[in-house]
């Protein structure tokens, strides 16, 4: 089971006009709340912890990465959702929360149980390790381009 | 003698389990027996008088927990990582 397994198409938000990183939690916690797969307070957990603990990844390349998850509770099944912005919106970064990362590109982790699906958050981690497959992702037109650069 | 490391994170259930699987993979690959334990970063207070050799955590760290710290971003985003490796094998052949 690896990221396409998860990754929700109603939950892939190409091109997002957002100005803030809640925005970008808001639009893409929105979409995984009406598939079913997180529950009705997911939103204002992730915000909440957003805010408390950061999620922004500076990475190697030319786009940074932000990866916005929360406790299993608030989760119905695993899911990921997946959102490539129009500009680069602030994330705070994971081990320094004063530092901002500009972010392009936000993958959004459900996870209904703890330390489970390894090998998707492998996959995951393999993504945010290859600069070229993270700027495919923020290049691409459509939902179908996705896919086919995460297979 | 089995080592045991705390892998932490935020929720415990995430980059902690990327971090964790590659602590595994190189104390195995260095002839370490090691255990990991993953918690919340607020967990462990509570985990660390378990006992414990290090940390290693993916979140920031606000307080002193008493034993090493290493920060293990790198499983993450790849940079640094044979570093990152290096350091936690170096604290845990000290001991």
């Amino acid at each position: 089971m690896e990221i396409k397994d998860f990754l929700q198409k109603g939950a892939i938000l190409l091109d997002l006009e957002a100005k803030t990183s809640e925005d970008v939690i808001r639009s893409l916690g929105g979409k995984l709340r009406e598939l079913g797969c997180v529950k009705d307070d997911f939103i204002e957990a992730a915000l909440e912890r957003e805010a408390k603990m950061p999620t922004g990844l500076p990475l190697g390349g030319e786009y940074n990465a932000a990866i916005p998850h929360v406790d299993i509770e608030y989760v119905n099944r695993s899911a990921l959702g997946l959102a490539t912005l129009q500009d680069d919106v602030v994330f705070y970064n994971m081990v320094d929360n004063q530092e901002e990362v500009p972010c392009r590109l936000v993958i959004m982790l459900a996870l209904d149980k703890p330390k489970s699906q390894i090998e998707m958050l492998q996959s995951v981690a393999t993504l945010l390790q290859n600069p070229e497959i993270i700027k495919n992702l923020v290049r691409a037109k459509t939902i179908e381009d996705v896919f086919e650069i995460l297979s | 003698m089995t080592k045991t490391v705390i892998v932490s994170c935020g929720t415990g259930i995430a980059t902690s389990t990327v971090a964790a699987k590659a602590i595994e993979d190189a104390c195995k690959a260095a002839g370490i027996d090691v255990v990991t334990r993953q918690c919340k970063a607020s967990e462990i207070p509570v985990v660390v008088q378990q006992g414990a050799d290090l940390i290693v955590t993916t979140s920031q760290l606000r307080f002193d927990p008493g034993i090493p710290v290493v920060k293990g971003l790198a499983f993450l985003t790849g940079m640094g990582v044979d570093a990152v490796v290096k350091e936690i094998l170096d604290i845990l052949n000290k001991e």
